[in-house]
Parts: C-alpha cells; sequence; structure tokens
C-alpha cells in the first residue's frame, strides 16, 4: 500500500494511485463532493481543463510543500500528491466561480430545451440547475450559426455547442485522418467538419454521445419523442466491429434510437458502431438483457419501469417475461 | 546618459550588417562562452545577473534555464518568442529591424548553455520585413562560422530557425506558441507539464523574450556581477521601453531600471512630456494587460514617494494602487482622452483575441466587450459598471492561460479608478458622444488619491 496517495477532499480521506487526477480520486469517493465536468472524458486522451466547471481548491499542496495552490485549479487534469487536501462544495470560492462558469457556458446557449432533443439527459441543463441563475445577466444577441448536417445520420447545431471539445478528440482517436475540428477563434469558434460529409466512419455515430449537450444529434431520432417518455433497456448483439453492447430506448413496443451504456457520470463504457446504432432498431435484432438503471435524480426516472409495470413488449413476450422473472416478482411486490 | 547595454551602437550606420556589428565588439560573447566557459557556467553567469524575464511576466531567466530538465538522448531546444503583439508594445520589432545580430548573440549563447542544438525564433507573422532581416542575418553569421557546425572549433553545433507565426496574439503564450511551432492550432497548453519538462515535441524546452535573450550578449561580456550593478534592488539591468500615446517623442526607450516615472515622461533625454502642452490624466505602464493608473498614482505611491520604473516599484500597493511592469509598453494618455472608450478598445482587442479554448475567456471577453461597447455608446445602465466588476472577476484566474487575466486587469483597474467617469458616461449619454470627462481629480495630489482608491 506505500505506492498509494493520501489525498483528503472535502474532508474524506481516499487512498489512490499515483498519478490519479483530483476528479477520478473525487470519483473514487462518489456522491455530492465529485465536481462536475463538461469537457474531461475518462476514455479520451487529452481532454478536460477546458470548461472550467470542475475547479477545485488545493488548500493543500502534498505532505511535503503543504503551500496552498495560488488559483483553484481545473481537478480533472491535476494529479493528486501525497497528502493534498482539496475543497470542493466546502469551499465557498469554488462554488461562486463554478456558478460563474456555468453563467459564463449559457450566455451564448439558445436555451432551447423545449425544442431539444437532449432536453432530460443534458450534462449542461443539470449544472445550469444546480449552480444557475434563474435569471440572466446577459442582454445582447446570442452569437447562432447555420445548422449543419454531418453525413446523413449526424446534425450538428453549432448556437448548442459549448466547445468541449469532445467530439474532436473522438474524431481523432476514431480515424488517423484530421477530419473533424475547430475553425475560428474565440466566441466565434465552431466545430465543423469543414467538408460538411467528410465524416466517414463506422465509430462517427460516437460523437452524438460523448457530446454533453444538443449540439450533435441523432437524425433517426430527431424530434421522434421526448427522452423521459422513452423506456431504457440494456441489451446486446453480437456485432463484428463492436462489442455490440448498448442502450436501447424504448417507446411502446418501437425501438427510437440505441446508444451506447453511459455510466453514472454520462460517459459510455464501450464505443459502439453505426450500424448497431443507426441500422439495428428492431427487438430482434437484439438480445435484451435487463432495464437499465436511471439514477433517481434524472427526469427519466420520473415513470422508469424499474418501480412500476414492465414494458408491452416485455408483457407480450413469453421469453422476455421468463428472463425478466425476478425483476417481475420485484415488481408485483409493490 | 543612462548606459545603455542593448542599443549602444544603435545609431552606427549599417550596424544590422555583421561587418559593422564586428567592428563595435558583436560576437565577442560567443567567442568568450564557447571558447572559456562551460554551459554551466553561462546558466550561473545569467542567475548572478539577476535578469528577469522581459516578455511580461518577470521571471528570473537563469533560474528558468537551471529548471531545464536534462534527460540522456532527448534534444532539448531554444525557442525565442518574437510574437509581440500586445497592444502599446513594439520594443522587440525596434530591436530586430534595426540589430538583429544582438538577437542571433544572445541565441547563440543560450542555445549553447542549454545544450540545444536547435532553436528557433518564433516571429509574429505581420512583421514580413524583420523575418527578411533576421534570415538575412543568420546566413551572415553561418558564413562566418557563427552557426552550423562546430562553431569556432568548440564542437558545438547549432541550427538557427525563423518561423513566422499567424498572427495570433495568443501564440505569444508560451504553450500556444510551441503548438503554433510544432504545425497545430495555436491552443494553450494545460500546465503542467510545463515546456522545462515537455515542451516542443514533448522534449525540453526554454521559451525566452527577445530582450530577455540579447541582455545575455552583455551579461556574458561583462560579467553578471557587473550586469547586476546596474538598475535598482531585484530589478537589474536596462529595459527597452516602449513609449506611445501623448507624448512629445514616443519611441524606443533603453533605461536603467529605476529610473523615477515622472523623469522618463518630461525629462528632454526621454519622453519629453505630454504632447501639445496638456496635462497627463492616465497611463498603462506596460502593455495593455497590466492595471490602467491615473496620472497622481503613476507619479507617486501611495505613500507619497515617487513610483521608479522598475518590478518593484511599479506593483507597488499591489492592484489597489499598482500596476505592473509588463512588456514595457508605455501608454500615456493625456486630458481630452476617454478612459471609456480606451478600455472598450482594449476588451475588443482581447474578444478578438481569444482562443475560445476555456468558457470565462471565450464568453467573458465578448461580454465585457458588448457592455462597455454600450457604455461607450451611451446605452450604458448604472449596473452596467458592477456587472463589469463581476464578470472580470468571473474571468481572473479561472482561465487555463494568462490571457483572461490580461483581459479581466484593464477593466476592473479602468473601474477602480475611474469609476466617476463611467458613472458620467452613465448620466450624460448624449453629452459622452461628443465631449470627454476631462481631467476631473486624476493629477490631483496623492491625498485625494488615497480617498478614491482607499475603498
Amino acid at each position: 500500500m506505500s505506492d498509494k496517495v493520501k489525498v483528503t477532499i472535502d474532508g474524506i480521506t481516499v487512498e489512490v494511485e499515483p498519478g490519479t487526477s483530483i476528479l477520478n480520486a473525487a470519483r473514487q469517493i462518489g456522491g455530492d463532493i465529485v465536481p462536475p465536468a463538461m469537457c474531461y472524458y475518462s476514455k479520451l486522451e487529452g481532454s478536460g481543463g477546458k470548461c472550467r466547471t470542475c475547479i477545485v481548491k488545493v488548500s493543500k499542496g502534498s505532505e511535503k510543500d503543504p503551500r496552498p495552490m495560488p488559483k483553484l485549479v481545473a481537478s480533472c487534469r491535476t494529479t493528486v500528491m501525497d497528502g493534498m487536501e482539496v475543497q470542493n462544495i466546502t469551499s465557498p470560492e469554488v462554488i461562486e466561480a463554478r456558478s460563474g462558469v456555468v453563467e459564463m457556458l449559457l450566455i451564448n446557449h439558445p436555451l432551447d430545451c423545449p425544442v431539444c432533443d437532449q432536453a432530460g439527459e443534458c450534462d449542461l441543463q443539470n449544472l445550469g440547475y444546480e449552480h444557475g441563475l434563474q435569471k440572466t445577466r446577459y442582454e445582447f444577441e446570442r452569437r447562432t450559426f447555420e445548422r449543419i448536417d454531418i453525413g446523413d445520420k449526424i446534425q450538428l447545431h453549432m448556437n448548442r455547442c459549448i466547445l468541449c471539445y469532445r467530439c474532436v478528440f473522438t474524431a481523432d482517436q476514431i480515424t488517423n485522418k484530421r477530419v473533424h475540428g475547430i475553425l475560428n477563434r474565440g466566441d466565434h469558434s465552431e466545430i465543423s467538419t469543414y467538408i460538411q460529409t467528410a465524416v466517414d466512419n463506422d465509430f462517427s455515430g460516437n460523437v452524438i454521445d460523448v457530446c454533453p449537450v444538443g449540439a450533435l444529434t441523432d437524425r433517426t431520432f430527431r424530434f421522434r419523442n421526448r427522452v423521459w417518455f422513452t423506456k431504457p433497456i440494456d441489451a446486446h448483439r453480437d456485432c463484428p466491429t463492436c462489442s455490440g453492447k448498448v442502450t436501447l430506448w424504448y417507446k411502446g413496443e418501437d425501438v427510437l434510437r440505441v446508444t451506447a451504456r453511459k455510466d453514472i457520470y454520462g460517459e459510455v463504457e464501450e464505443f459502439i458502431c453505426n450500424t448497431c446504432r443507426f441500422d439495428k432498431k428492431k427487438t430482434a435484432d437484439w438480445t435484451i438483457e435487463h432495464p437499465t438503471h436511471i439514477s433517481d435524480a434524472s427526469v427519466i426516472a420520473s415513470n422508469h419501469y424499474e418501480t412500476l409495470m414492465p414494458l408491452p413488449v416485455i408483457q407480450n413476450n413469453q421469453k422476455l417475461q421468463q428472463a425478466n422473472q425476478v425483476e417481475l416478482e420485484k415488481t408485483a411486490k409493490f | 546618459m543612462a548606459r545603455k547595454l542593448l542599443l549602444e551602437h544603435i545609431n552606427v550606420p549599417g550596424i544590422h550588417t555583421l561587418d559593422v556589428y564586428r567592428q563595435k565588439g558583436g560576437y565577442r560573447a560567443v567567442e568568450k562562452a564557447l571558447k572559456t566557459l562551460s554551459p554551466d557556467e553561462v546558466v550561473e553567469e545569467v542567475k548572478k545577473s539577476g535578469l528577469r524575464g522581459r516578455g511580461g511576466a518577470g521571471f528570473p531567466t537563469g533560474m528558468k534555464w537551471s529548471f531545464l530538465a536534462k534527460p540522456e538522448g532527448v534534444a532539448r531546444y531554444l525557442v525565442c518568442n518574437a510574437d509581440e503583439s500586445e497592444p502599446g508594445t513594439f520594443k522587440d520589432r525596434y530591436l530586430m529591424t534595426h540589430i538583429p545580430h544582438a538577437l542571433i548573440e544572445g541565441m547563440i549563447v543560450a542555445s549553447f548553455a542549454l545544450g540545444a542544438n536547435t532553436s528557433y525564433i518564433y516571429v509574429r507573422g505581420e512583421m514580413m520585413p524583420q523575418i527578411r532581416i533576421l534570415e538575412r542575418a543568420i546566413a551572415e553569421a553561418k558564413n562566418a562560422g557563427f552557426l552550423g557546425k562546430n562553431i569556432l572549433g568548440s564542437g558545438y553545433d547549432l541550427e538557427l530557425y525563423v518561423q513566422p507565426g499567424g498572427g495570433a496574439y495568443i501564440c505569444g503564450e508560451e504553450t500556444a506558441l510551441l503548438e503554433s511551432l510544432e504545425g497545430k492550432r495555436g491552443n494553450p497548453r494545460i500546465k503542467p507539464p510545463f515546456p522545462a519538462i515537455a515542451g516542443l515535441y514533448g522534449c525540453p524546452t526554454v521559451v525566452n523574450n527577445v530582450e530577455s535573450i540579447a541582455a545575455v550578449v552583455p551579461i556574458i561580456n561583462d560579467g553578471g556581477d557587473e550586469y547586476a550593478k546596474v538598475g535598482i534592488g531585484r530589478s537589474t539591468g536596462t529595459k527597452l521601453i516602449s513609449a506611445s500615446g501623448n507624448l512629445v517623442r514616443p519611441g524606443v526607450y533603453e533605461i536603467e531600471l529605476g529610473l523615477p516615472v515622472e523623469e522618463f515622461i518630461y525629462s528632454d533625454e526621454y519622453c519629453g512630456g505630454i504632447a501639445n502642452g496638456k496635462r497627463l490624466k492616465a497611463t498603462v505602464a506596460g502593455g495593455s494587460s497590466v492595471p490602467v493608473l491615473p496620472a497622481n498614482l503613476t507619479l507617486k505611491l501611495a505613500n507619497g514617494e515617487p513610483r521608479l520604473m522598475s518590478y518593484e516599484s511599479l506593483s507597488e500597493g499591489g492592484f489597489a494602487t499598482g500596476t505592473m511592469m509588463g512588456s514595457g509598453g508605455f501608454i500615456a494618455f493625456d486630458e481630452d482622452q476617454c478612459i471609456v472608450r480606451n478600455t472598450w478598445n482594449f476588451a475588443r482587442f482581447y474578444h478578438h483575441e481569444s482562443c475560445g479554448q476555456c468558457s470565462p475567456c471565450r464568453e467573458g471577453t465578448g461580454w465585457m466587450e458588448k457592455v462597455l461597447h454600450r457604455l461607450e455608446y451611451g446605452h450604458g445602465k448604472m449596473s452596467d459598471i458592477d456587472l463589469l466588476v463581476d464578470v472580470s472577476k468571473k474571468i481572473e484566474g479561472n482561465t487555463i492561460c494568462p490571457l483572461g487575466d490580461a483581459a479581466a486587469w484593464p477593466v476592473a483597474s479602468a473601474i477602480r479608478h475611474f469609476r466617476d467617469e463611467f458613472e458620467w458616461h452613465v448620466k450624460e449619454p448624449v453629452k459622452s458622444l461628443d465631449t470627454n470627462y476631462g481631467l476631473a481629480n486624476y493629477a490631483e495630489p496623492i491625498a485625494k488619491a488615497e480617498v478614491t482608491t482607499g475603498n
């Protein structure tokens, strides 16, 4: 155990591997003290440090050098030192700075949640509820862009983008060619493929999953339904290109969309291929596993069948009923 | 006449050529360093000289060099930051135009000290004439055997390249400069790791300002101790100041650090006073990023002592009553200048130059620019002033690179010292369009200033 380092976050001590970031150390503790992260994505090398929502205060640098760090630091890109003490929600300074960052993120965001496909599973929406003001102090016209279709499956809605660069890193990771990047600078920056149809890759659909807001949306699901009316179910299939482990989003008996499985921080477990995502939209294509666990805090959980009646698709199918026997007995008790 | 170290021979005709430069004692430092000193001894001399970075932050150069990691079998690089684009600063351009060999000589000595066999001068893209001058000078130096393989028979090899930038202010930030030099988009990197550990192409790299590198030449010629005698306290040596604004004689001046600000503005040896017989209203002492000061606080400290041109004296009083040395871009405003308009102009610059990587700077600079535009053009509200202070606080310290701070400080300081002028713009929206607030009490003796700045 001697090679592990001890770090204290908001009074809770945890031992982690050397080289872990403060954010990942906090995720090992879990709960409220985990800083929110809009741009950091553990599966993407080089991501993080840009959105500044995960800033924390380091009140003690390390055992050797106990001086506090002079500025608030981005917890996703700062590695822990032995004996480090970090303040997140216990520091009013951090809370204030973070609400400042949230305000900055929202001033050029169109706030069109009522017509946005991401509403209900949007990281920015959650962050806004927790930290934002109810009224904006920004009284100017917001920046606007034309919508761009990237291929026939993905649509880019630059107005909503918060420039987290996640999709840029994803595109860099899935292909050797640079096909996706940032144009211009400052608040005119825009995500672009430059030549609009250039992203042609089996895994390009993953940019939809990594996008924390509604800037990149699935054109096969666009305006089909609100996410909180759909029921997520984990399923898998034998896919030659990817792991085939996905979440199916049901409305009634129809699969409305397919996404990768996401953990509690909204990060996908494994990237999935475009065939699984866009083409396999029948229950017959999949082996159903179990309902996806949805956090009680999410609006999707509001009428989630984990606590209510089984889906029609399960009610009508003998095989599925047997597979879900244990689940069904549990629900019957309520 | 004060001592000149960098610009001593600036008026000699043909000093930009190698022959004339050598006649005036040029390349002595290269001969001395390569033939008689070891790299560590050169670093030691620079440490002794107390030379502080001339690019803005004022970090001791010798210390920066000694932090350079030296792993076996990995190349090390020296990069000269000539991406000078701060409004009000033009000293490096002057140095490179008129005496390019001073920079090249400094580059050879500094590269030798750091063990770099390839060095780059990253010049701002708009400075095409200077790039040509430097390239010509490098060719001359190479013909004379000061660059290339086995320089002066010492066994030390050095190749020096000039790289034009794309013309972005952000590429003056050292890690953005390295990204740009690598051929990528000029976004600042997230630190750590610092360039001294992993810089250009992942190798240990030192990035220095043009003037810092040129100052290595007199340090090696005369010795570090001798250099440290010039100047005052921890601000040693001489500094190039680019004076601009409403001065009788704006231009680039080499001053000994420790010169009183009053003497710099009013003496005939330097700027010669305020143009057209007007009075001084405010100054920006170190380029557009540093806090703006009213005339009374520019000339005197809060306690009534004269303010000197040195790192310590200019920052005396912190942000409440002080400013910073910065890169030495001295801008003077006379009584007819509008501080609100000037602040808007600076904010517009930072809005345009923000790289757009981290959210507080990307969104905040645009917001401040829009609010200041509204104030300047007579649509402002009283609450806008506090809003600006709040926005600048939200940006400051929360960004990846110092551009966020640089954008926030001028706005915060302008409101701190010139709040009544901002309020006048709100109260008199029509009048403020064609008249200015004037000098008000900004040049009155310091006792008055303590009251206005004490809050």
